[in-house]
């Protein structure tokens, strides 16, 4: 569904470019959910957002559903492929009602019966009607995070980008939103690229895991390949113990 | 342990009077703490950092420090002064804090800030103040003293950062530390070796550790017993080991909904929050 | 039935698009009169309007035109409250009509300076590039023009009035309030909700006109209310150099200018309309003063 080869990210500010994302290639199959995780810097948010067409990029193949994807993306691009934030407090326009963002994607694509489709996204990401007006900080951070994802899911994408979706949350509530994608991308054959700096959210929701440093791809692993230790990079080595919390014997 | 423990909190509460009512960040806490390390655990608004706050006085106005009993080697901080205080912090009592990029004063240098402390609550003199910063700035494995020495916080990296953090705090020798989230600005390859740094100095000094964070999988390994806020409430007090035992819903519903990498799970559990739990 | 209405405006689980909007209005509302700086300048400001509208009401059966030329001068009594001017005619009377010149000027200015400064600016800002370079630069030209000598430059070429007045004072108050929404338009550029926005496919048009523009709002109305009391005053001072409204129209600076030759012996003909001038900026620095302060994002 989604093919990345060689793909390259240098960002220009200043006087030196920064190599943001090095040569990093991999697949991602229909329905699969794909985790990369990395430390910072290793350029696991740039390279979502380079398949999102929101940073410029260079690769030899970028293409989704078998067909290659221009720079500048088209409309009807837009509705392939859609993405939530990591930071539930800054994705939201303060200023517009959970309302008025879930109506924005249907009016800019024309699409009918606007009221019901907002009505039945709100319902399910599990939130109640009553918040359907509300402002954003009129809402938990929690509440937030579910309204980016139903806004994101609103044009029915078959694709999901997920940005650290839930590194702003408390534990509690990372473990509801967690779960609701676990099931929205269930009832909607999603297929889904979930990026994040903890193994273990990473683990349990993906099978396939691409470890990322520095920008470049450091090897990919399974889940499961993760949980025995079966791996090739020390790097690799170093997360999971560390994700183990604090062990006394020095490494 | 024998010995008296080091610190002693009855029945402390923390209130901010409001516009809209008086909010209490801490309701009735008690606990004590010997030399040992005391994990402090509880999700945003459970009252952990106010509490942290509170034993070191600088919980900020209009904020109310009220307890039936708080006492430090046998002094009574609920009768402390502003002056008893500054005598108090640093040298007694250090706070470690989540971001050495808020924390450290960025117009000065990181070597200036460390002698600073020291000249100041050991009242050394300005030659002896720098080499023992610079000593300092050795036990807490920076590679280059000399060269940090001279560094703004801005050209420090964050791991690096909060070993010189770690540095102020700990030149006065102090008994005992509070670190309010510690690593959780950093990567998770440096938390590692920033924990252990802590753990080297506090058991090479005999210091005692308040470890406040929201990361129950740190704490639990790193500390040797554990609390559980919620609510402005201590709900739980356990063994760090034995946190998979616990007995309180919110502990256990905790433990259940961090994911690990070893017990993997369909769904994580979420809770239902019993208003029980916040009286 | 308040306690009703008071509820539904402050529902925190609004069932409708009104409900949001007026709750939120109404916070707002009430936010702006408990702030005790922004009450006052309100009042002021409402004052100011109410003269405005109901000055034939309001001036005691006297006419502002009505010259007296036996009565000119006249010390404040019982018939003039204020006294008369030179030609006899009611000062109070005048006065209150002179507010009707104040308030054209005021509100056409700011029809023509907001929503000119909005537009370049939140262009320039969220466009970047040579687009803003452009832009600010052209800014920067009418920025270095004084408004005063911009007005007597208009006034040769086009004639004196109340309407080139409003233009010569437009055309150089814009500028500033293209820099303030430039800079807030800035700092939202790179906001993750502008990239949500774009990522579901909204044309540059939809974003800054519906997100962008929004968000810059609140600065622009806090600078308009405090530039007012400098927009006040320059309309005084083209009023008084002659530019402003044309005799017999009652102008406050042209009221002034006339009272100058006889201010020591008959004050009450320039100082009247000239503190009516003072009052009416005072007011509305204190109703800038005190929105700054209700808008402030650290305050809510």
């Amino acid at each position: 569904m989604i093919a990345v080869t060689d793909l390259s990210v240098t960002f220009h500010n200043g006087r030196r470019p920064i190599r943001a994302v090095r040569g990093v290639s991999f697949d991602v199959a229909a329905g699969e959910t794909f985790g990369i995780v990395g430390e910072s810097g290793s350029g696991k948010s740039t390279v979502l957002k380079a398949i999102a067409g929101l940073v410029p990029s260079t690769s030899s193949v970028l293409a989704i559903n078998g067909r290659p994807v221009a720079q500048r993306r088209s409309r009807a691009d837009r509705r392939m492929l859609q993405f939530v934030f990591q930071d539930p407090y800054a994705s939201l326009h303060p200023r517009q009602t959970v309302d008025d963002i879930l109506r924005e994607p249907l009016e800019i694509h024309r699409v009918e019966g606007i009221d019901e489709k907002v009505a039945k996204a709100i319902a399910d990401v599990g939130l109640q009607p009553m918040h359907r007006f509300r402002y954003p900080h009129q809402l938990s951070g929690g509440q937030r995070q579910r309204v980016a994802i139903a806004r994101a899911l609103i044009l029915n994408p078959p694709i999901l980008l997920l940005d650290e979706p839930t590194s702003a949350l408390d534990v509690s509530v990372q473990a509801e939103i967690l779960n609701l994608f676990g099931r929205l991308r269930q009832r909607y054959s999603l297929t889904s690229i979930l990026v994040s700096h903890d193994l273990a959210v990473v683990a349990h929701l993906c099978n396939r895991i691409a470890i990322m440093q520095l920008g470049r791809l450091v090897e990919i692993v399974t889940a499961d390949d993760l949980r025995s230790g079966a791996v090739t990079a020390d790097y690799t080595r170093r997360l999971i113990e560390a994700s183990r919390g604090f062990t006394r014997a020095s490494a | 342990m024998s010995e008296a423990p080091l610190l002693i909190v009855e029945d402390l509460s923390v209130a901010f009077p409001g516009r809209t009512g008086v909010t209490h960040a801490v309701r009735g806490a008690s606990f004590s703490l010997g030399r040992e390390r005391l994990g402090i655990v509880g999700e945003s608004g459970s009252g952990k950092t106010t509490m942290g706050r509170a034993l070191l006085g600088l919980v900020p106005r209009p904020g109310a420090v009220t307890a039936r009993t708080m006492s430090f080697e046998g002094r009574d901080l609920t009768r402390c002064s502003e002056r008893d205080w500054e005598g108090l912090r640093g040298r007694r009592m250090s706070m470690v804090m989540q971001d050495p990029k808020f924390s450290l004063n960025p117009v000065r240098t990181v070597g200036w800030q460390i002698s600073e402390t020291c000249r100041l609550h050991l009242r050394t003199g300005r030659r002896d103040a720098e080499r023992r910063a610079l000593d300092m700035l050795q036990a807490v494995q920076i590679r280059d003293p000399e060269l940090v020495y001279h560094l703004y916080p801005h050209q420090l990296s964050g791991g690096m950062g909060q070993r010189v953090m770690i540095a102020m705090m700990l030149i006065a020798e102090p008994d005992l530390l509070i670190a309010d989230e510690p690593t959780s600005a950093l990567d998770v390859t440096v938390q590692n070796e920033v924990l252990r740094i802590l753990d080297d100095l506090v058991r090479d000094r005999g210091m005692s550790l308040i470890f406040i964070s929201h990361n129950l999988t740190v704490v639990g390994s790193f500390c040797d017993r554990v609390l559980i806020m919620y609510g402005g409430r201590i709900v739980e007090e356990c063994d760090a080991r034995q946190l998979h035992d616990a007995r309180h819903p919110y502990t256990r519903a905790l433990v259940a909904a961090t994911p690990s990498l070893d017990e993997p799970r369909a769904e994580l559990a979420t809770m239902a929050r019993d208003p029980e739990w916040l009286k | 039935m308040t306690d009703t209405l008071a509820d539904w405006l402050q529902s925190e689980a609004p069932t409708s698009r009104r409900q949001a909007v007026a709750g939120n209005t109404y916070r707002a509302l009430r936010a702006i009169l408990t702030n005790p700086t922004a009450l006052v300048g309100l009042i002021i400001v409402a004052l100011l309007i109410l003269m405005a509208v109901f000055a034939p009401w309001l001036t005691l059966g006297q006419s502002p035109f009505t010259q007296d030329l036996a009565g000119r001068l006249a010390p404040p009594s019982g018939a003039h409250l204020f006294g008369t001017d030179e030609l006899g005619r009611d000062i109070l009377a005048r006065t209150l009509f002179g507010a009707r010149a104040t308030l054209t000027i005021v509100i056409l200015v700011s029809v023509i300076v907001v929503p000119i400064g909005l537009a370049v600016g939140t262009v320039a800002g969220y466009m970047g590039g040579w687009v803003d370079t452009i832009l600010m630069r052209i800014t920067d030209i009418f920025l270095a023009f004084p408004r005063l000598v911009l007005a007597l430059a208009f006034a040769a070429a086009l004639g004196p009035g109340i309407e080139n007045a409003v233009i010569a004072i437009a055309l150089t108050s814009w500028p500033p309030y293209a820099r303030i929404a430039r800079s807030e338009a800035l700092t939202v550029a790179r906001s993750d909700f502008i990239q949500a926005a774009l990522l579901q496919g909204a044309s540059t048009w939809r974003i800054l006109f519906r997100h962008i523009v929004p968000l810059c709002l609140s600065s622009v109305i806090v600078r308009l209310t405090l530039d007012m009391a400098g927009i006040i005053l320059t309309a005084a001072g083209l009023g008084f150099l002659g530019l402003g409204a044309q005799p017999p129209e009652p102008e406050w600076g042209a009221m002034v200018s006339s009272g100058r030759d006889v201010i020591l012996d008959q004050w009450w003909v320039a100082t009247i309309p000239g503190l009516a001038i003072f009052v009416v900026s005072l007011g509305f620095n204190l109703l800038g003063d005190g929105l700054r302060d209700v808008f402030d994002p650290k305050s809510a």
